[in-house]
């Protein structure tokens, strides 16, 4: 009785041992259903999907204008104080009114956790989250991004 | 030597003596950041004592100064593999403060992104149980068939792990147009590769070998410990929150609460491969039938919960959270405190481990399925 033990027990072990190996034996004699990615080298061809938020952005258009009112709901929406906004005055030349402008538009990234609870705020839909998610770079301070360009000035009609 | 000698020998041989050994906090194998404690009599098992607190980010007292909206995002943090269902207990614990009607079609929603969250964690911890265990091999395919549905949430939810898809009164976004053809064929495609997983490891003699009898919890220990989710219900304890407590869409789908009564770590495995199945039958059974409607009920900007306390209780790949919150008819609640799942499953790691060999306490530990940022928040 024990040496039938012993026997069913070798028997029943290496069988399941290559039932194991059938599987990967699968995928080693069929290479077309392995589906690793060549990260770096497909670069060109990688294509994230249209909802990934990788960073904030501006949104700016050819004329170099944008949309942002400098109401600064993103800041007060952002968890983790990763946008600060810097707010001007500009003088209207014709009425003498001044209304409030960005004049920087800051943004930590590396304090952003990507929650997108700035992008839902935005009154004037004016930044969105980019798909770029290679953001490493070597000095914490480059993670420090000002979103509006230079000389950008807010379109007209939006308040 | 004869005989004589050799009972003089042991006789006189020096007395064996308890010793403690450092596991973690940078062991492999505790899958983060957890000290253990151990107390050993040569290889047998004496103590276990947990040491916790190498990522504790304090994230109970940050939700006290933070709106109602921007305490979602904080509990993606905490179990991560389970990032979805921790949303939607905070979610569903706001909209019960406010009393809040929600759309049939966010439930559905929910419940089926609910599912593919844990059908991602039970990959992602069946690949790593196997690498515990000395097989490389199920990390890779674990992570393979995972990666479909990383790309289903990063289509519709926007991100792959910590997705924040839900906000007080819904999900922040309607589902994307292809998020019910890529679930359907990773449903059809999951079918044929879960036989797979019976085939590599639960068959293997090396495995089973490793697993059964090991790390045995009584019925008794596991509701005196609170140990839920798939390893309270390896032990007999029918605990399954959406069976007893149902919430969101789970009282309209039919599916079996998996219950072995084995107790040991072969039962807490098998208890987990038994709930793919279950998940991937309720996804099919919504994914078809997901209401037309709004995909977020109308909320304020500002929230504030009327003054009382709310409970709710979730259902995570681990077990049971429960988010309690107090208001103070504030903008940011009074206090927080979550009962994470990994926290109460950790406590029985004692009494599983006692007795046992020091390798199989890493077979118990990986079968517990311990997430450490969920036990240290």
């Amino acid at each position: 009785m024990g040496l039938k033990n012993y026997i069913s027990d070798i028997y029943n072990g290496v069988k399941s041992l290559i039932t194991g190996m059938k599987v990967t034996g699968h995928y080693f004699t069929h290479p077309g259903e392995i589906v690793t990615q060549q990260y770096p080298e497909n670069r060109d061809t990688l294509k994230m999907f249209e909802r990934f938020r990788g960073e904030v952005v501006l949104i700016h258009d050819e004329n170099n204008m944008h949309k942002c009112t400098g109401c600064s709901a993103c800041e007060l929406a952002c968890p983790n104080g990763s946008i600060e906004i810097i707010s001007g005055k500009e003088i209207d030349p014709e009425t003498g009114k001044s209304t409030k402008i960005i004049d920087t538009f800051v943004y930590h990234l590396s304090m952003c956790t990507f929650c997108n609870l700035c992008i839902l705020s935005c009154p004037t839909d004016a930044i969105k989250m980019a798909q770029g998610f290679e953001h490493s770079v070597f000095d914490r301070s480059k993670l420090t991004k000002v979103l509006n360009k230079p000389g950008s000035k807010i379109m007209p009609g939006i308040k | 030597m004869t005989e004589q000698e050799l009972i003089t020998n042991i006789e006189t041989a020096p007395e064996t003596q308890e010793y403690f050994i450092n596991m973690g906090p940078q062991h492999p194998s505790t899958h983060g950041v957890l000290r253990l404690l151990l107390t050993l009599d040569g290889e047998i098992i004496k103590k276990v004592e947990p040491h916790l607190g190498y990522i504790h980010r304090s994230i109970e007292k940050m939700c006290e100064k933070d709106s109602y909206q921007q305490i979602v995002h904080l509990t993606d943090r905490m179990d991560y593999l389970s990032c979805h269902m921790n949303n939607e207990a905070v979610c569903l614990c706001v909209e019960n403060g406010l009393q809040l009607e929600i759309p049939e079609r966010v439930k559905v929603i929910r419940t089926i992104i609910s599912e593919l969250t844990r059908l991602s964690s039970h990959q992602l911890w069946w690949g790593v149980m196997g690498m515990d265990l000395g097989a490389i091999t199920t990390f890779l395919y674990g992570f393979r068939d995972r990666e479909l549905i990383t790309d289903i949430f990063e289509e519709t939810c926007g991100a792959r792990l910590t997705m924040n898809y839900n906000v007080p009164g819904g999900v922040m976004f309607d589902i994307h147009p292809n998020f019910q053809k890529r679930t359907k064929d990773f449903i059809t495609y999951f079918r044929k590769k879960l036989p797979e997983y019976d085939e590599l490891l639960t068959g293997n003699v090396i495995f089973t070998e490793r697993t059964k009898d090991i790390g045995y919890l009584s019925k008794e220990d596991a509701i005196s410990y609170g140990v839920t989710g798939p390893s309270g219900r390896a032990s007999g304890f029918a605990c399954d929150v959406r069976k007893r407590f149902p919430y969101s869409a789970y009282d309209r789908v039919e599916f079996k609460e998996i219950i072995y009564t084995e107790g040991d770590c072969f039962a807490r495995y098998k208890a987990r491969i038994d709930e793919m199945w279950e998940s991937m039958k309720i996804i099919e059974q919504l994914i078809d039938n997901i209401p037309e409607g709004e995909h977020k009920a109308k909320t304020k900007a500002v929230i504030k919960l009327p003054e009382g306390e709310y409970y709710q209780r979730v259902e995570t790949a681990r077990g049971e959270l429960g988010v309690y919150i107090v208001s103070d008819n504030k903008k940011s609640p009074y206090r927080v405190k979550f009962r994470s799942p990994g926290f109460s499953n950790l406590s029985a790691l004692d009494t599983m481990a006692r007795g046992n060999k020091i390798a199989d306490l890493v077979a118990t530990m990986s079968t517990l399925d311990l997430v450490i940022p969920d036990i240290d928040r």
